[in-house]
């Protein structure tokens, strides 16, 4: 199209703007500017992606949730300023290793729930009362937020958990003994599952 | 509906640096990249859903790069005297590095021919754009990047090979 793209390019731009967009992130941070900061990190349950505000973790998603479109969402509710910056999320990667790994049974993040709210985030803030290893049914969590009737709003605010693994949704299940749905597919669920009862 | 500022920065950091470059060479190219994004961040949340993000940035890279063409506005403008030697950043900020040749064809043109050449084939900018950047009209600013680009190709063969944007 025009000799730009070919002629003024350099064969290093690639890791020039590389190091310019670590020192962005670094800059915007200092500068107050940085709202969300995210990272991918690899795990046993596939990449994860992490995002976090000032406040403290905002959101965990798995590949199937689409990274990009959780992005978008995030953008869009929380505010645009977003940027691919690690620092932020250091604690919460190494906390999810050592979960990974076996060597952690309860997260000591702090935790931005704005992503979700009213009866969903009531339930949120209770899951993490079931213990490692622990599991409860619906139902059993409906009665723990004080309104035992409300099973499927239960449901619900499982699958709809902004920050699942580090909000143990996982642990909640129908009380036919099934393993149930999960954000992250039946398949990774049953797999933080095992990985508790075996450390 | 608007994107993660991260997208803004990964379609259009290449583009960004390139203006930069062709307009300041290649250290102060760098830190006129970090001003323009870290301004553009600062505002992005006011910047209208349906704008073009990708002329918005330019022109504040524009404006960056000018700050600095201002503050360096003693030092002469090379003509000739360009040392043979790729790989060493002179005091006036040529770009010294991998394609040498055009760098320096690109660094011995005029100032007002060289920022031509930069906001219309590496930023795509139409040339009442530019006029408005550079003073002058339209016609003027044309001229300067035809100039420009005549003179690369006769210092840099390779540069005029292929078709210019209209």
């Amino acid at each position: 199209m025009n000799m730009s793209d070919n002629h003024f390019a350099s064969p290093d731009d690639t890791g020039t703007l590389s190091r310019l967009r670590d020192k962005l992130g670094l800059a915007a941070e200092a500068e107050g500017l940085l709202d969300i900061a995210y990272t991918t990190i690899d795990s046993p349950v596939g990449p994860l992606l992490l995002a976090a505000t000032p406040r403290g973790l905002l959101r965990v998603a798995y590949d199937v949730e689409d990274h990009d479109r959780v992005l978008d969402t995030l953008s869009n509710r929380i505010s645009p300023r977003v940027l691919r910056a690690p620092r932020r999320l250091d604690a919460a990667a190494r906390e999810l290793g050592e979960y990974f790994g076996g060597r952690r049974r309860v997260f000591d993040l702090p935790l931005d729930l704005s992503m979700s709210a009213g009866f969903r985030q009531l339930v949120q803030r209770h899951l993490p009362e079931i213990g490692y290893g622990q599991t409860r049914t619906y139902g059993q969590v409906a009665a723990l937020v004080g309104n035992p009737r409300a099973v499927r709003a239960v449901g619900t605010a499982c699958a709809t958990n902004p920050l699942p693994v580090v909000v143990p949704c996982h642990r909640v299940l129908p009380a036919s003994g099934a393993v149930g749905g999960y954000v992250g597919g039946s398949d990774v669920k049953q797999a933080l599952l095992r990985l508790e009862a075996a450390a | 509906m608007k994107q993660p500022f991260e997208k803004l920065v990964e379609q259009n950091g290449g583009v960004v640096l390139r203006v930069c470059r062709v307009i300041l060479g290649p250290h102060d190219a760098e830190d006129a990249w970090s001003e323009t994004f870290l301004s553009a961040l600062r505002a992005y949340p006011d910047l209208p859903d349906d704008a073009n993000a990708e002329a918005w940035l330019v022109r504040i890279a524009q404006r960056k790069a000018i700050d600095v063409l201002r503050a360096r506005r003693r030092q002469p403008v090379p003509v000739a005297e360009i040392p043979d030697a790729p790989g060493i950043p002179s005091s006036l900020g040529l770009p010294g590095t991998e394609d040498g040749d055009l760098w320096q064809a690109v660094a011995a043109l005029p100032a007002k021919q060289r920022q031509a050449v930069a906001y219309h084939y590496v930023a795509g900018l139409a040339y009442a754009e530019i006029a408005n950047i550079l003073g002058g009209t339209s016609d003027a600013a044309r001229r300067a990047a035809a100039d420009g680009v005549k003179n690369l190709r006769k210092n840099y063969p390779g540069a005029g090979t292929e078709g210019a944007p209209s």
